[in-house]
């Protein structure tokens, strides 16, 4: 499905962000994608869904070497991949629905199908009632659960979710984690970074583990090793007076 | 509602409401261009097939004793041309007809004691073996003071005069076409650069770059069928004031205004066409720009 070999990948002339990643996705795998903040978690998964190409190395996906391709080979394999965005990127001009439905134009679906199986999938993921509110207007929560329906609507063959549940609360968290279970169980190879130790928990997976730009693979059900308590912690001297900086607050 | 709204926020972009007056303007431009050159040519058709087919026998009054009298020199004249091969009629023009054509430029007080031409109306028909240059030696031959004039002169300069107009409304609609591209080329890069995380995201999610351009297609189709609706609204304003202005004239003096319906026909067009050519080049620009992307 994807192959990783001796990837290297740096942000203009900065530091390698991601060093020496080999890697293997069989078809019909589920991966968690975990790792320390700006450990390179959301840029490995930007190779993947190709919105960048790496330093070195190479990458194939489904069985093309991506170097190779031509520019209008790209959008069919794209296609194939959903994504979820740890910043959503939903268009704001557009509501849920609209936003949703977007794969499926792309693909020429019928609108009338279009709008059943969007409407569905919204009600499914508790956005019922907020078919028509556009982006800007939903919380943080749904608009997550907006990119989220937007990212499966179309069935993809890959599906790449970066902090898919980072806004919502344990149970729509779960219930989300279930969608992708079962799209999992119908052949889609998942791949999700996440912080949640609750989820990776509950769902029996291997991790991809990155840590400063270097991956390693963790067997499923392995313990997450407890973080150390933090020792002497000392605040910013600006922080630690007693008065604020700005001068002294209203009473 | 579902599929009524573009996936880039263009609508929302400044350049638009400056692209609907840029293609307004230049609708209206090229309208009225054309329209002039169209009542030219008109003009010179309409004349043209007045006169071709049509000669006059001028006969100028000669004080000189040794020539036969104006009236004794016209009857001559008439006989000839009557007894010519291919002439169907030949008319002398009334008196009183001469005497109006001139008074608007003469008056009456000086046309009263002034000698005048005696004028006589020819028709050819038409396929007849007949012979200008052959009848003209003979006039001049028979009748002293006698001269054909067929108006190859004055056809010639109209013609002319029409040719020029053409080319000049043609000039004007390709300096205006022109410069619509050329708005055109810069609303849409302005919006592709503007939208650029947009495209970015469409092209992340499959979009093909025909898919992003027939998004802009579709936007500057809107934007210049209203330029297009507002330009011949105005254009039309200004040829009927013109035709009202030019109606209190006196007849003869102006050109005849009025555009026929194939004429107004082709006039409407010009908006069609020119949506046509912004569509044309929204969807080369983004093309362009986006194939130039990595
Ligand atoms: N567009 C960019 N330009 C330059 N540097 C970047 C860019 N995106 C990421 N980086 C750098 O690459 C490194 C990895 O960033 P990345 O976003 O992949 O981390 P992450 O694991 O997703 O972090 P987080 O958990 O906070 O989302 C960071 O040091 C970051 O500064
Ligand atoms: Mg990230």
């Amino acid at each position: 499905m994807i192959r990783f070999e001796n990837i290297g990948l740096r942000y203009g002339s900065g530091p390698e962000a991601l060093r020496d990643i080999n890697l293997t996705l069989e078809p019909g795998s589920f991966h968690f994608l975990t790792g320390a903040s700006g450990a390179g978690k959301s840029s490995l998964l930007r190779l993947m869904y190709l919105g960048l190409r790496p330093s070195r190395g190479v990458i194939s996906v489904f069985g093309h070497d991506v170097a190779a391709l031509k520019r209008a080979d790209f959008p069919v394999l794209r296609r194939q991949i959903g994504v979820v965005f740890q910043n959503f990127r939903l268009l704001d001009h557009l509501s849920a629905l609209d936003n949703v439905a977007l794969p499926l134009r792309m693909a020429g679906v019928g609108e009338a199908e279009i709008r059943e199986h969007v409407v569905e999938l919204l009600h499914w993921v508790g956005l019922g009632d907020a078919l028509d509110a556009k982006p800007p207007t939903l919380s943080g929560g749904q608009q997550q659960r907006v990119a989220i329906a937007r990212s499966v609507i179309a069935r993809p063959r890959l599906l790449l979710a970066d902090e898919p549940t980072g806004n919502v609360d344990d149970s729509i968290g779960m219930r989300l984690l279930y969608l992708f279970e079962e799209l999992h169980k119908l052949g889609t190879t998942v791949v999700i970074a996440t912080h949640n130790e609750g989820l990776i928990a509950r769902f029996v997976h291997p991790r991809l583990h990155l840590e400063r730009g270097t991956l390693s693979v963790i067997a499923a059900g392995t313990p997450i090793a407890p973080l150390p308590m933090p020792t002497a912690m000392v605040l910013p001297a600006g922080l630690a007076t007693s008065q604020s900086l700005t001068g002294s607050w209203l009473t | 509602m579902i599929g009524q709204r573009l996936d880039l926020p263009l609508a929302e972009d400044s350049t638009g409401r400056f692209l609907v007056w840029i293609m307004a303007v230049m609708i209206y431009l090229a309208i009225v261009a054309l329209a002039g050159s169209m009542v030219l040519a008109g003009m010179a058709g309409r004349w043209e097939s007045g006169l071709t087919g049509r000669l006059t026998v001028q006969i100028a009054p000669m004080p000189d004793e040794s020539v036969p009298p104006l009236a004794q020199r016209t009857e001559v004249t008439l006989a000839l041309l009557r007894s010519t091969h291919g002439i169907t009629r030949a008319e002398q023009v009334a008196a009183a007809a001469t005497h109006k054509l001139l008074e608007p430029w003469l008056g009456n007080a000086l046309l009263d004691d002034l000698p005048l031409p005696a004028l006589i109306d020819v028709e050819v028909g038409s396929g007849a073996g007949f012979d200008a240059a052959a009848l003209a030696e003979r006039l001049a031959g028979a009748v002293p003071g006698a001269r054909l004039d067929n108006h190859a002169a004055w056809l010639a300069d109209l013609r002319i005069l029409a040719h020029t107009a053409q080319l000049v409304a043609l000039a004007v609609v390709v300096l205006v076409g022109g410069a619509a591209v050329a708005s055109v080329v810069f609303a849409v890069r302005t919006g592709l650069a503007i939208h650029s995380p947009v495209v970015e995201l469409l092209h992340i999610m499959g979009a093909t770059d025909a898919y992003v351009a027939r998004q802009f297609q579709t936007h500057i189709a809107g934007l210049a069928l209203r330029g297009g609706a507002v330009g011949l609204g105005l254009a039309a304003i200004t040829l009927l004031a013109l035709r009202l202005a030019a109606g209190d004239t006196p007849v003869g003096l102006m050109p005849d205004m009025t555009l026929g319906l194939r004429e107004w026909l082709a006039l409407i067009t010009v908006p069609l066409v020119a949506t046509a050519l912004a569509v044309l080049t929204a969807r080369w620009t983004v093309l362009r720009v986006l194939t130039r992307m990595p």
